[in-house]
């Protein structure tokens, strides 16, 4: 199986990502790709641009873990993500989860999962650039939730049996 | 015991430099106890800490809650709750 975990300034190429994983191989029913794009807006205020810092060394170590634990816990066939950091501006790319999978519902589930956790625990913070200075993005209650949901807990499971 | 400290975004502006190494007290023994210490630095490290509900801190590169010890710890972090993705 394979899993690539990428941090980079550099713009990516969603399609070429996604084509990468099923190259070559006809186990593959289902890719899914997702991409987090700059929006021009924040809290209904324009923005000039995102930077994004990261905790180098950390972000990546998080993300593979959690790229482990998707593997776990679906049957994929690959894996890709990939993170950019520096100066995004609006309509820019900013993060690609590329799951595949023999079907549908193991790769719609693994990178929304993905998702959830790299806005909760990978170490990166947006800094908002508009025309009169910057600000740090707070974080939403509204993503620790979404984040939540995928725990495990024996007792949650108990409970629901 | 000597200990390197990193900051991040706010934090890192607050206290207003990057990193630095540390020599730490007898009697900080974990990262809540640390945070204290921190902000009995000086003004800015007093604004950073202030809120301490609003930091999060990482061991070698790993999430740790207040509670945990740092015995042994190499590299410690303090940053806001994260934004990516």
């Amino acid at each position: 199986m394979k899993s690539t975990v990428r941090l980079q300034r550099e713009p990516f190429d969603a399609a070429l990502e996604a084509a990468l994983l099923k190259r070559g191989r006809s186990d593959v029913g289902a890719v899914v790709t997702f991409t987090g794009v700059c929006r021009g807006n924040e809290a209904n205020e324009p923005i000039a641009a995102l930077t994004l810092e990261h905790y180098p060394g950390m972000a990546e170590a998080e993300i593979e873990r959690h790229a482990a634990e998707a593997m776990r816990r679906w049957p994929l066939l690959g894996l890709t993500v990939i993170h950019r950091f520096g100066r995004i501006e609006p309509g820019d790319d900013i993060v690609l989860v590329v799951t595949a999978s023999s079907h549908r519902q193991a790769a719609f589930a693994a990178a929304d999962f993905l998702m959830d956790y790299l806005k909760t625990r990978a170490p990166f913070w947006k800094q908002v650039e508009r025309k009169d200075g910057t600000s740090w993005i707070e974080a939403k209650q509204a993503d620790d939730a979404a984040a939540e949901r995928w725990q495990e807990p024996a007792a949650r499971r108990d409970a629901v049996e | 015991m000597s200990v390197k400290l990193r900051y991040f975004a706010w934090v890192r502006e607050r206290v207003g430099k990057a990193e630095e190494d540390i020599s730490l007290p007898a009697g900080v023994t974990t990262v809540g106890g640390l945070m204290d210490w921190l902000a009995g630095r000086g003004e800015e490290y007093a604004h950073a800490f202030e809120n301490r509900k609003f930091i999060r801190a990482a061991i070698d590169r790993t999430h740790v809650p207040p509670e945990t010890a740092i015995k042994g710890a190499a590299e410690i972090a303090f940053f806001p709750p994260m934004t990516g993705g």
